[in-house]
């Protein structure tokens, strides 16, 4: 079907993922919108995935695609696109998404545009936007290959909508050749993050290099809490040990676009601002007036952190008459 | 044991990266290159591997004659030897192309375990080595932030999105490391007077076996159609902290009802 696009559906936390509902309300505006859901996932998955747009879900609840990474997968979907021949097929930008997208690309030896923030089928192929280099340009690509075209798309590219709609379910064949269980999965680790997600937060509060210290982020922490939001990092201070890598705003990290974003001691480079430049409204605090950030921030402090902060801190306390 | 680092030489991280309009490709040559930092941590763990059991590091990368300085980087570090695929036909070879170059100059080599960043820092697609490790045949364990071998089966702890997998795989496989996996040795004047030394084999896409038609621009999938800029956002107002900064921040809170 010239207009068939697929999406590759994820479970995380026993959830299906918000960046595959984005996928299949843009799928459905420009075509006709399957899911693939492989593996265990919630009572109302089908139901979730036909809201938001799936006129189709194509489903194995196998165990094989949660105990064996990656490798089950990509020969179940390689064999469905050789089966139905969708014209596009997309998968998130997630650790999931770009294993199974990777692998399948080389199998099938065709092409793959990563990093997409939208797309248009036009002449028989996609035309997708990519904002390239950390989000200093913004380039359109084409795949030429012959064949199904495969999109990694950016998570918080697309608003996602529902509406009321059901979709048929056709179960599919689960690949349980034992020369697929290669990468066998022992354990499953849930690191307790405190506070809330930094996904859905309308407050973030970041730290870089210039809190010079994992303690440091404690006064972020106090921030963040006043207003009920989230901490999150550059890549500096993932890197440095300070926090863990799941705070991480940026390109590598976390695409996050809150009501309010305070940068403290992050000078902007260009991979952070990927991952946070949509935010509505930026506030930054630096100690150099040079830092790359108070070009797009709405207000910046030119100034020290270890000063400003703390007294931020104290007049939010203050206006809140506690 | 034989560890292969499939690693890349970007533009120096002081560089302001362009696109050439012409040929739509970042501008390489002529800026000032060096091992890209993702990479470095991919050599780090492989000399501490090797350090640990015994065996060779060997470095690969494809790259312009640029790229050297990231290949005596890796020598300097430790690493046993480099192999340079260099080839002006390899412009604009797209990720999958890439992944069959360097696949090919592997296979030429004696290895247990592939490692490679999770990523590069210059064009952060991060599906190289899922394409390289299906076209080698072995399996992919990626975003790992620690890795341990015994015998001939490896652990990792993959990162996720709430915390991390324990995944484990029989050797040989390809291993992607995250930047955080650990601190990369900076290279001491002993490393960098003994990379002098050390064997950096040249290869061209010929010589691999891989004709005109299967690398670069000419075998790209992906063809850019148009290169722009984003709309900017307008820079607002700047102050200078005397005093009153934290106060100043809650004013603005304070407009936007957030307090």
């Amino acid at each position: 079907m010239a207009d068939l696009i697929w999406v590759y559906a994820e479970v995380v936390d026993g959830q299906i993922t918000p960046t595959t509902l984005e996928m299949l309300t843009k799928a459905s505006e420009v075509g006709t919108a399957e899911a693939i859901l492989l593996g265990p996932a919630p009572d109302d998955a089908v139901e979730t995935l036909a809201r938001h747009g799936a006129s189709k879900v194509l489903r194995s609840s196998d165990p094989v695609y949660k105990d064996y990474l990656t490798l089950p997968a990509v020969a179940t979907v390689a064999a469905l696109i050789q089966e139905h021949k969708p014209a596009v097929i997309l998968f998130a930008s997630s650790y999931a998404g770009r294993d199974v997208a990777s692998t399948l690309s080389a199998k099938l030896d065709c092409g793959a545009i990563t990093d997409v923030s939208n797309f248009v089928l036009k002449d028989g192929s996609v035309e997708a936007t990519i904002p390239a280099l950390g989000g200093s340009y913004q380039n359109t690509s084409t795949l030429v290959n012959a064949g199904t075209r495969i999109l990694l798309m950016r998570p918080k590219s697309i608003e996602p909508k529902s509406r009321d709609q059901t979709a048929a379910v056709e179960e599919v064949e689960a690949a349980t050749d034992t020369a697929n269980q290669k990468a066998r999965l022992r354990d499953r680790v849930t690191v307790k993050q405190e506070g809330p997600q930094l996904e859905g937060a309308n407050f973030i509060v970041s730290g870089g290099r210039g809190l010079k210290g994992p303690e440091n982020f404690e006064m972020l922490r106090q921030l963040a809490d006043l207003v009920g939001g989230a901490v999150g990092a550059s890549r500096a201070a993932v890197d440095a040990g300070w926090v863990p890598y799941s705070t991480q705003v940026g390109q590598t990290g976390k695409t996050v676009k809150p009501e309010v974003y305070i940068a403290c001691g992050i000078s902007g480079a260009i991979q952070h601002l990927a991952g946070m430049k949509e935010s509505k409204s930026i506030i930054a605090i630096n100690k150099d007036p040079e830092a790359p950030i108070f070009q797009i921030a709405d207000l910046g402090v030119v100034g020290d952190i270890f000063q400003v902060v703390p007294q931020l801190i104290e007049e939010i306390k203050k206006r809140k008459g506690s | 044991m034989n560890v292969i680092v499939c690693a890349k030489v970007i533009p120096a991280s002081t560089v302001t990266v362009e696109i050439d309009p012409a040929t739509k490709c970042m501008v390489r040559k002529g800026v000032t290159h060096e091992l890209d930092p993702a990479a470095a941590s991919a050599v780090e763990e492989a000399l501490r591997l090797t350090e640990k059991d015994g065996g060779t590091v060997t470095m690969v990368t494809m790259g312009i004659s640029d790229a050297t300085i990231g290949i005596r980087a890796a020598l300097a570090m430790g690493a046993t030897s480099a192999v340079h695929i260099l080839d002006e036909a390899l412009a604009g070879s797209d990720t999958l192309a890439t992944a069959k170059v360097l696949a090919a100059a592997v296979k030429k080599q004696p290895f247990d375990l592939v490692l490679c960043a999770t990523e590069s820092s210059d064009s952060y697609s991060g599906i190289v080595p899922g394409q390289l490790a299906h076209l080698l045949g072995i399996t992919p364990l990626t975003f790992a932030k620690e890795i341990s071998i015994k015998e001939r089966t490896v652990t990792v702890k993959r990162q996720s999105e709430t915390g991390y997998d324990v995944v484990e795989a029989e050797l040989p496989a390809l291993i992607s490391t995250t930047s955080g996996i650990n601190e990369p040795r900076y290279p001491q004047l002993k490393g960098i007077m003994a990379a002098k030394k050390k064997e950096i084999k040249q290869y061209t896409a010929a010589d691999l076996g891989l004709g005109a038609e299967q690398v670069g621009a000419a075998a790209a999938r992906e063809k850019v159609l148009t290169v722009g800029r984003p709309p900017t956002r307008k820079a607002g107002k700047v102050l200078t902290d005397e005093g009153e900064g934290g106060r100043q921040i809650a004013d603005f809170l304070a407009e936007l009802k957030v307090i």
